[in-house]
Order: C-alpha cells, then structure tokens, then sequence
C-alpha cells in the first residue's frame, strides 16, 4: 500500500515533533491594533469598502455579542481567553485586492506552493489542460488511486483576506459564482442579505456572533438553478501573523436542482501562543439541490506538551431548504490544539437527507469536541452519521452529537454509527449521544464502539514484516476507511497521509 | 538452519518460566515436527522464535543461519526469512487482504533493499498462489480474516506463507479447526513450499497433520524441554502409545 508507505517516508523526512506547516511567510503586513470594539469593526468594514447595511449587521452583532458568555459545556480545558489581545485584522501590505495573480506578493504565491497549492501553475492550465483518461476509482487492491491531473478552483485566504481565486472564467461561463466573500458582498449584495445569518443567525452562539462582527474574508458560492458546478470548489485558509485571529465566513448557496462539491484546507505556522480561529459557515440547499462539503483540518496542534496551538471553534450549518434536497459533511480532524465544531444539517425540505462522516484524529496534548447535530422538521427526511474518532498520546476525543425529530417530521429517519479507537493507555474517547424524537413515526439507530490496537494485531503485521508505525498507519487506515471513501479522490489520499503523519510517535 | 541452544524463557510479565533448556537442530530442508501435550510450551517456542516481546529469554541462544536472532525484533526476523503462520490469525478490519499482502511483501523487499514490487507482477503472484490453495480471488478483496472461515483463516496464512518466501516456517497448530478436505488443500501447499532451501517447523498436537505433511524428524516437548527426539515413527508410535509411555521413559 503505497500510501502508507509514503506516509512513513514523509514522517521520517520530518522530525518527530515537527510540523510540516509551521513554517511563517516574512511579508509586510497591515495590521489592525489589537482588541476588538467598534472601531476596529469599522476599519475592517472599511478596509473591505463595505456598504452601510453590512456594517450595520456587524455592529448589531457586536452589541449581542458584549452581551454574552463563553460556552462551557464541551468537555475541553483552556485557560480563559482574552478577545482583547488579538488581532482582528492582518492582511500583505502590497495587497488591496489583486486584480490577477500577477499583483500578488511572490512570497505568498511561494507559500502556497509550499502547501501544495500550486495557484499560478492552475490559472495558467485553466482551459488549456482536459482531464485525460483520469484514473479514477479503486485500484485492484481496494486503495484510493488519485487521478493524474484534476482541476479545482481554488480560493486562497492568507489571515484576512483572500489572495487569489482560480478558474473564474471558467466558473462564470457555468454562471457559477465563487468569490471572495468580501467581493460578493459589493458585487451581489443581493443574494449576500438574502442568505447570510439565515442558516447561523446573528445571535446563535458566542463564536458566531463574534464571527458576524468581525469576520474578514471567506468564499461564497452561488449555483445556479439546474447547474452542476464543472468542477469541485477549494479553499485554503492560512494563518500566518502573530497573535492574530482568523474569523472567515463562508456562505454556499445550491440553487434548485444544482449540485457543487466544495473542499476546505487549513494550516497555521508553528507558534509558542494560541490562535483562535472562529469561523462560520453557512450552506443552503433548495429543491432537489445537493451541496458536499470536505474538510481537511491541519491546523497547528501544539507541541507535545500542549504548549500554542489553535483554538478551532467554528459554526458550521447547512439547511435543507427545498424538497429532496442533501446536504453531506465530511471532515478529516487531525490539527488544532482545541476543537469545538459541530457541523450540521437542518432537514426542513421534505424527503431531504443529511450526513455527517467524520475523522477526528487526537495526539500529545490535543481535545476535541465534535460531532453534529440533524434537527428533522420535514417530512421523510433521513440522515446518517459515521464517526471515527482516534485517540493517542494524553488526548481526549469527544462525539457530542443531537439527533432529532420534530412533532411534524413523519417518517425521519436517522442511522449512527460512533466508533472510537484508543492507542496506548493515557488518552480518552468519549460519545455523548442526545436523541429526541416528538413524532411517533421517527426511527433513530445508535451504535457505538470502542477498541484498542491489540498487541495481537500490532505483533501479527511484525510478524509479516510491517514496521511498528506502518502497521499502525495500515490498521488505523482501515478503522476509518468507511469515511475516506466519502471524500474527493486526491483529498482522500492525502487524508490517509496526514492520518499516519498525526499519528506519529503515539507508540513507544 | 536453525539452531536452539539450552532455551531458557518465561512470561516478561508474571515470570514463570516455561522453556527450560531446550536444545533442537533443524537442517536446511528438514521438516521437523514438534508435538507434546498441552501446556507444554509448544506454542511459547514458535513465538519465541518470532520475537514476541511478552516473553523473555533468560539463558541459551537461538541461531538462524548461524547468527542470534535474539536482539531483533519481529519486522527483522520477517525480512529475514522467519515465519509464523498461526494457530488463531488475527482480523484486521477495513484492511483488504490485497492491501495487506502487498504491505507486507514491499516491507519485507525494502528491509532487505530490493525494490518495490510493481502491481502488475504482484497481481500475477497472488493469483498463481491462490489458485494453487483454491482461494477465490474476491475472498482477497475481503478485509483479512474478517469473517474468513476457519478453513479460509488457514489457507490465507499459507498464502501469506508461498508469496512471503520464508527461509524457516513455523506453523502452529496449523491443523486445528480444518475439516479433512480443508487439512489437504493446506498440506498440499505446504508440501509445494518443501525445497533445500527452506525447513518448516510443524507444531501440532496430533498425528493426523503428520499423514500430510510427512516430517524428517519429530521431536517431544514436554514441560519446557524436549525429552525425545526421531523419525516420523515416533509420531506413530504416540498416536498408539499416548503420551503418557515416553514421559514415563524420560522421567
């Protein structure tokens, strides 16, 4: 199996404790004073060049948002955090919005290449290069073969601001719209008031409302009625400055009968302090529309022993708007000292269908809280949750996940299944199910696992030659393979890798 | 081959010591078979053998082409040619036994320095071996053992066994759980393995595996030593005698 062997090449390549994006892009930046009131939200509303009614929204939500507290129900440990010490806005210098990647700093352009990202390489192959004979599927063996050349436009957000979004054009001609959420809110205001805070409202939770007021960039995606997206949709998100914030906000929109695949990475450098990262993202499906969402999270996690890190505490909601509409997450969890997300889906159409897989992966010192949350109001609606959670190291993973149905959701459906596997004797997993169903006709399912790594299975591969961290990446690789074969063929593969490299030194 | 030198060992954990001096000599291309009672220790020594870290060797030697093996861990003496087909094979879930088998050969081939196996010269491998041992190509797409039957469990290992090309294999207590037709597909791709170059170490509690895979010599543990050593005669001679009348003669 390739992959895994590739995964122990590239763990040996880096040192153990090492972060393989923790490098930090020496650029000049533009930075706001830290703390967050009203001035700052001004300046950021005027740096975007926002109209009035957007910075009313944000000032709104930061009155609500001075009126409220921490949540503290997850079960994760951090000392208090001071929204006063942060940065609210960072962007490159050289940069006010780029008119072609031409006006992009050379050294971000570099650094997204670093990250794999290569943005110039795709702008200048958009339309030019067809995906030839891809190679798509399973191979003989089982195993995820990537295809030789894929196309996926990419919109990049370096701290605060989106550098580059490829393939425009091309999404234009589909009448896809995928642009910075900065740009759509001058360009589209239209559909921007119509759809933002309808899925997360304003005053839904502590991160969020703090997230409406100060959020700096992000994607949005509008498809069109009947259209399917040519190609799958990606943004990476990268923090970089100091003692700064991210707070994106993405909001994707399926229009009737349209379908679009959307991918989400994230890196941070490596630091000694925390970073929050407070994002919000907002999905509606219309009728017979279907939105797919992937995930892979590498922020940094910290050191061994817990020191910096990012604290990822994100709103994520999709709604089922239309009949027959569906919604699907799929998330690989593998960074971030703190994680708080719980993405979900509200099933309003009838006959909509929501799913949730998802890998979560703790080592050293990480917490995660996670899991989703499928409110069934519609008639016939189904959903699915797959969770793996792998736990290593001093970690603690949590499944927190409510399944329920409305008095009028008739005929809802639900199937769980939370598997948790432990590696070594110091880490924790944790499943904190909430069901509620108020119609008679609802039919929820709730399965749960837990196992270990037994010495038998770990001497059995030795004992056929595997190595003690291939074998382990090999075992593990097959707990969550249910959840890999959910995502788009090159993240899968490099899902695996991340997967083994996060795993890293969890035996010993 | 194979030299083992007044063996001493014990559980690392709790330790009690259950080889206590055991002295065996297995030539290149021999089939030795080893049999004894329970609790003998017959299934401590094959895991000795393949570096199990649940057991401590406190005296003697085990010499493997004239060299310990006893600082190596069980990945090196797989690539060197040690193998262990078990008495109970474990699952490994979500992993196909394609997967897994080609993990295993290219880890073996990159210890040793050989390049990689290409797919298409693998593919032919595996189906050459299969079709010898009767095994369905789709039960390899299967997650290995998972839900294999016992007889499938068993000719999987033997599977893993001809692809794997070991110089010394030890089979523990291959026989139990096959039904006769089960025994015979087994014995028969054991039997093709036999060359100069390659000797087996069968242990098993009966005679029967021994009518199918005939042995050059056959020798008795019992209580951690070996206390009789011969032909395959002495295998015959305890189907009909038990065990009871050569502890007896020892004692």
């Amino acid at each position: 199996m390739p992959a895994v062997q590739e995964t122990i090449d590239q763990v040996r390549q880096i040192d153990v404790d090492q972060y393989k994006y923790g490098f930090e892009t020496l650029i000049e930046m533009d930075v706001a004073p830290k703390g967050l009131n009203e001035e700052i939200i001004k300046l950021i509303s005027a740096k975007k060049g926002e109209p009035q009614w957007m910075l009313d929204w944000r000032l709104e939500a930061f009155e609500r948002w001075k009126t409220m507290e921490s949540p503290d129900w997850a079960r994760v440990d951090y000392p208090p955090i001071d929204f006063q010490d942060i940065h609210y806005y960072a962007a490159p210098k050289s940069m006010s919005g780029p008119a072609s990647l031409d006006e992009v700093d050379p050294e971000i352009l570099r650094t997204y290449e670093k990250l794999g990202i290569p943005l110039r390489e795709q702008e200048i192959l958009a339309g030019v290069v067809k995906p030839q004979n891809v190679d798509e599927g399973e191979d003989e063996e089982g195993r995820l073969t990537a295809p030789n050349s894929s196309r996926v436009a990419v919109d990049a957000v370096f701290d605060s601001v989106s550098v580059a979004t490829t393939f425009k054009k091309e999404l234009e001609k589909a009448g896809v719209i995928f642009m910075p959420i900065s740009e759509a809110i001058r360009e589209h205001p239209e559909l921007v008031k119509k759809y933002l805070g309808s899925v997360v409202p304003v005053s839904d939770n502590f991160f969020a409302t703090m997230n409406s007021a100060v959020f700096t960039d992000g994607s949005f995606v509008y498809v069109p009625p009947g259209v399917r997206c040519p190609m799958e949709l990606s943004t990476y998100f990268r923090i970089n400055e100091r003692n700064t914030g991210q707070f994106e906000r993405t909001l994707i929109i399926a229009d009737k009968g349209s379908y679009v695949s959307y991918l989400e990475g994230c890196t941070a450098p490596q630091r000694d302090e925390n970073q929050l990262h407070a994002a919000v993202v907002e999905l509606v499906a219309l009728d017979d529309a279907e939105i797919k969402y992937s995930t892979v999270q590498n922020w940094y996690p910290g050191d061994k022993e817990g020191k910096g890190g990012i604290y990822n505490f994100v709103t994520k909601r999709g709604d089922c708007r239309g009949a027959n509409s569906r919604i699907s997450w799929t998330q690989v969890e593998t960074g971030s000292a703190i994680t708080w997300k719980y993405p979900s889906c509200i099933l309003r159409g009838d006959n909509s269908r929501g799913e949730f897989y998802s890998i979560a992966v703790s080592n050293g010192r990480q917490q995660i809280d996670s899991g989703t949350k499928m409110i069934h109001l519609g008639k016939n609606t189904t959903s699915r949750i797959i969770s793996k959670g792998i736990s290593a190291g001093q970690s603690n993973n949590t499944y927190r996940g409510q399944v329920s149905a409305n008095r009028k959701a008739a005929n809802a459906r639900n199937f769980t299944q939370c598997d948790s596997l432990l590696i070594g004797n110091d880490c924790g997993a944790h499943t904190v199910p909430y069901i509620e169903a108020k119609n008679a006709t609802a039919q929820f399912e709730h399965e749960a696992t837990t196992s270990k790594i037994s010495d038998d299975q770990l001497f059995y591969c030795m004992q056929r030659g595997i190595p003690e961290e291939e074998a382990i990446a090999l075992i593990v690789n097959g707990f969550v393979k249910d959840v890999i074969q959910q995502l788009p063929m090159e993240f899968a593969v490099e899902a695996q890798k991340l997967i083994g490299i996060s795993l890293e030194g969890s035996v010993g | 081959m194979l030299e083992i030198k007044n063996l001493h060992a014990r559980v690392a954990e709790e330790g009690t010591e259950i080889l206590k001096g055991v002295d065996l000599t297995v030539q290149d291309g021999e089939v030795a078979a080893i049999m004894g009672p329970n609790g003998s220790g017959k299934s401590t020594l094959s895991y000795i053998l393949s570096g199990r870290d649940d057991y401590e060797v406190t005296e003697g030697d085990i010499l493997y082409n004239g060299e310990s093996i006893l600082e190596m861990d069980p990945a090196e003496r797989a690539a060197s040619g040690v193998f262990l087909a078990f008495q109970y094979p474990l699952e490994i879930p979500g992993v196909a036994t394609m997967t897994f088998l080609k993990t295993a050969m290219n880890a073996q081939r990159k210890a040793r320095g050989e390049a990689e196996l290409m797919t298409p010269e693998f593919i032919r491998r595996v189906k050459a071996s299969a079709a010898e041992l009767k095994i369905d190509m789709e039960m390899l797409k299967r997650p290995l053992n998972v839900g294999f039957s016992g007889g499938e469990k068993k000719r999987a290992e033997i599977l893993q066994m001809a692809l794997l090309e070991p110089k010394l294999c030890v089979m523990d207590e291959t026989d139990s759980g096959l039904d006769i037709d089960a025994l015979k597909i087994v014995a028969d791709g054991v039997n093709a393995l036999r060359s100069a170059e390659r000797s087996f170490l069968v242990i098993t509690h009966y005679q029967r595996l021994l009518d199918y895979i005939v042995p050059d010599t056959v020798h008795v543990l019992y209580k951690g030593r070996i206390i009789k050593s011969g032909t395959k005669d002495l295998a015959l001679q305890l189907e009909n005698e038990g065990y009871a009348q050569i502890i007896g003669e020892a004692a």
